[in-house]
């Protein structure tokens, strides 16, 4: 195997944790491809997509077998989820990669913000139903 | 009202799908605060039923990009196959890892992987 190809797997391997433990791990490998391997922005997100797909079929059937999956109200989400991705998608094809990175870059800065705060608004929160609880 | 639970589903489904389908990803950083709030699901819970929603969207991206020829096998397989033996250990770690100054961290990295990329 090539470096360039273990340090792939690195990279994968990377995300992947992050992702497994619920912090996003697209989030981070896109940023990683584009900015550390500068491979271009559609790429990047291709790649991101087909990663995640076999360990979502493996987590998807590990959750539905400990029935964590909710059905009430899941085809509302699903739906126009699909529709609006494949627009979504074809919208972002037709792109420059250019403008996709910056616009990229400006999503990642709005999550990291709303992150960081949703932290604190959820501690805030837990800390509040403690002193109730008293 | 079951109507505005139903239009919160609905914007929610909207919003992640754009998510995926624009940046390639992402969308689980929504949905997932988006099904603890809306449908008051436990954080399990709401990681499960994020996958179900971001998957589909995911395939459907992914058939786009590939007819684009925008996926790259020589990038895409090592990738892919460090994604799912990470996403193997992150799970097993989940159990035993203190996220909280993760999440600072991993906050603040993504922040700066955000304003280089929107700036340089």
């Amino acid at each position: 195997m090539e470096m360039r190809e273990i340090l792939f797997v690195l990279a994968g391997i990377l995300a992947g944790v992050l992702g497994g433990m619920g912090m996003g791990g697209g989030t981070i490998l896109i940023p990683i491809l584009t900015i550390l391997f500068s491979i271009s922005q559609h790429t990047s997100q291709a790649v991101n997509l087909i990663a995640f797909i076999p360990m979502a079929i493996v987590a998807i059937i590990l959750h539905a077998k400990n029935k964590l999956i909710r059905k009430k109200g899941l085809l509302l989400i699903i739906i126009p989820a699909t529709v609006i991705s494949l627009l979504a998608s074809l919208l972002s094809n037709s792109l420059h990669a250019d403008f996709l990175k910056k616009a990229f870059g400006l999503f990642l800065v709005c999550l990291a913000v709303v992150q960081f705060f949703l932290g604190k608004v959820v501690k805030r929160q837990k800390r509040g139903e403690k002193t109730v609880k008293k | 009202m079951k109507v505005r639970k139903n239009l919160l589903l609905i914007l929610t489904g909207v919003i992640t799908g754009f998510c995926n389908g624009f940046f390639g990803g992402g969308g689980g950083m929504i949905v997932v605060p988006m099904l603890t709030f809306v449908l008051k699901l436990e954080e399990k819970q709401a990681h499960a039923t994020a996958i179900a929603i971001i998957l589909p969207t995911t395939i459907i991206s992914a058939i786009v990009n590939i007819i684009n020829k925008n996926f790259d096998l020589s990038v895409g397989i090592p990738t892919s196959i460090g994604v799912f033996v990470g996403g193997i250990i992150g799970a097993l770690l989940l159990k035993k890892i203190n996220n909280k100054t993760l999440v600072k961290i991993f906050s603040i990295t993504m922040l700066i992987a955000g304003i280089k990329m929107l700036v340089f």
